[in-house]
């Protein structure tokens, strides 16, 4: 088994952290991981993204030829990578922002106000761990506890205020999603 | 750990005690870890120097008198620093050069790319001389391969080159760091004040053509030496392979996912990674032509160790090439369709 995800948006939406924190938390669980990112020579409106492959065995390549999963947090990353997902795979949207949609039939598409939903637990920034938390509800890469735990490592001491919010974040982003 | 950050670390387990280097895209992590971490209990000095210039020159100084020293940057820098990797060749110094390739040639662009082969195994600066280059194609090697190559740069008293790119630099896997050898290098080589006894020079200006060809012979029967003991390859599913990929660092990581994917169709098709740019596993690569008569090589450059490919088989074997220059990374499946067309024509 292989899971190849790409996570796409502008650069301060918190792209690279969703992705190291996926790849983190599945390397916690013991699987084989990569982490590759890519991003302009811009820190903030630029283009980030990142491919993170999760696997049980040796992952040959870390570049995604067809990711099961595409997470977009801007229109452009959406139109960019979408031809990209494998067929069967899922797109997530953060809605807030994206009035687009997929142009095919044979994937999946969740839409997530992340943005909204961010602003309207009081901080702004942490839309990407709510989308965080759609994702890990609905991809089962790992369980949500070793997540957040592993997230809580990648903050830091220094961001310790953060740990609450963000778990706040998670959850609604978790509850967001409806079997 | 990110790519970069795994040569840093890696580096001063290995005991670097002197760091100095100029920010560029890709390889700032490494710039920057080493800022956070060389300096330890055992001493270590880090300078951000005023160019890239003088951070080789630097370490050529602090390696004269005695350091395990390194030094890293991304291909314009590396440009730059070709007076001085030179110049430690000539004196017999070890050190270790990292380049973590970019899209060129000239500023080109952040992108991962492989453009700099040529000037990493030819030399690069002026004059008669190589440098042992090592080209890593995980964390994991990134780590080993970076305590090796302090080993060897020492055991040659010779620069050491890790020639990897954008990805490999900020690409994050698992890591875990062996224990490093015990430094084997002799004091005479060392510059620390002769006090009472005996002057010591360490210099690469040899005004005397006969000196200076004798150096030059000298330095060759080491390269020679070199050429014989310490190439390193990786052979990845060639024994039933009816057609072998030839590919290092991020390309070969790429060609290996195209791999899995042709042998799911049935294709044989292995993978020989080169994993010593130079000294080239020329040799091996020759006797794989005795059973195999199909290689392709795939390079993120026009065609550079194509030509070292050609030397190998000398005309023993079928050689395509398929290469994305200029920060262009292809995909798993995009190289699997080119290896397909040919393996099919071959058919």
């Amino acid at each position: 088994m292989i899971v190849k995800t790409i996570f796409s948006g502008f650069g301060g939406q918190g792209v690279l952290m969703m992705g190291i924190s996926l790849a983190n938390s599945a390397m916690n669980k013991g699987y084989h991981v990569t982490y590759l990112p890519a991003y302009g020579a811009e820190m903030r409106g630029g283009t980030a993204n990142c491919t993170v492959a999760v696997g049980d065995e040796e992952i040959a390549s870390p570049v995604a030829s067809e990711p099961d999963y595409l997470i977009v947090m801007n229109s452009p990353s959406l139109f960019s990578f979408q031809n990209k997902v494998s067929s069967g795979g899922t797109i997530f949207i953060n809605s807030s922002i994206i009035d687009a949609r997929p142009n095919r039939q044979d994937v999946k598409t969740i839409c997530v106000p992340c943005a909204d939903m961010a602003l309207e637990l009081g901080n702004s920034r942490v839309a990407n761990i709510i989308m965080m938390g759609a994702f890990i509800k609905k991809s089962d890469v790992v369980s949500p506890e070793i997540y957040l735990k592993c997230l809580e490592t990648i903050m830091g001491s220094r961001k310790k205020a953060l740990a609450e919010i963000n778990r706040k974040a998670f959850a609604v982003g978790f509850d967001y999603i409806k079997d | 750990m990110s790519g970069n950050n795994i040569i840093g670390e890696a580096a001063i387990r290995a005991g670097c005690r002197f760091y100095a280097g100029y920010p560029i895209t890709p390889q700032n992590e490494l710039t920057e870890y080493m800022a956070e971490h060389i300096r330890n209990e055992e001493g270590g000095v880090f300078i951000q120097s005023e160019s890239e210039i003088a951070a080789i020159n630097m370490i050529a100084g602090a390696s004269a008198a005695g350091l395990r020293v390194m030094t890293s940057s991304s291909s314009p820098g590396i440009s730059l620093k070709q007076e001085g990797i030179s110049s430690m060749a000539a004196c017999e110094l070890p050190g270790i050069i990292v380049n973590i390739m970019r899209g060129g040639p000239g500023l080109g662009n952040i992108r991962p790319s492989q453009g700099d082969y040529f000037q990493a195994t030819r030399g690069g600066g002026h004059g008669d001389y190589r440098t042992i280059v090592l080209a890593p194609a995980s964390g994991q090697e990134l780590a080993d391969l970076t305590m090796t190559a302090f080993d060897l740069a020492d055991k040659y008293r010779t620069p050491a080159m890790i020639l990897a790119d954008g990805m490999m630099g900020q690409m994050m896997e698992p890591v875990i760091f062996k224990k490093p050898k015990p430094r084997q290098y002799s004091e005479k080589f060392m510059l620390r004040g002769a006090g009472t006894g005996k002057s010591k020079f360490i210099r690469g200006l040899l005004l005397d053509p006969i000196d200076s060809e004798a150096h030059n012979w000298k330095l060759a029967r080491k390269y020679e030496v070199i050429t014989k003991n310490e190439t390193r390859f990786e052979e990845h599913r060639i024994d039933d392979a009816d057609m072998v990929i030839v590919a290092y660092g991020t390309a070969a990581r790429i060609a290996k996912g195209a791999i899995k994917r042709l042998r799911d169709q049935g294709m044989k098709v292995g993978l020989f990674r080169p994993i010593t740019l130079w000294p080239f596993p020329e040799l091996k690569l020759r006797a794989l032509s005795a059973k195999v008569k199909n290689f392709l090589v795939f390079e993120m450059s026009t065609g550079q160790m194509l030509e070292d490919v050609r030397l190998a088989l000398q005309g023993y074997a079928d050689i395509e090439f398929h290469g994305r220059p200029g920060g262009a990374v292809p995909t798993p499946a995009e190289l699997a369709n080119v290896i397909a067309k040919i393996y099919d024509k071959k058919d």
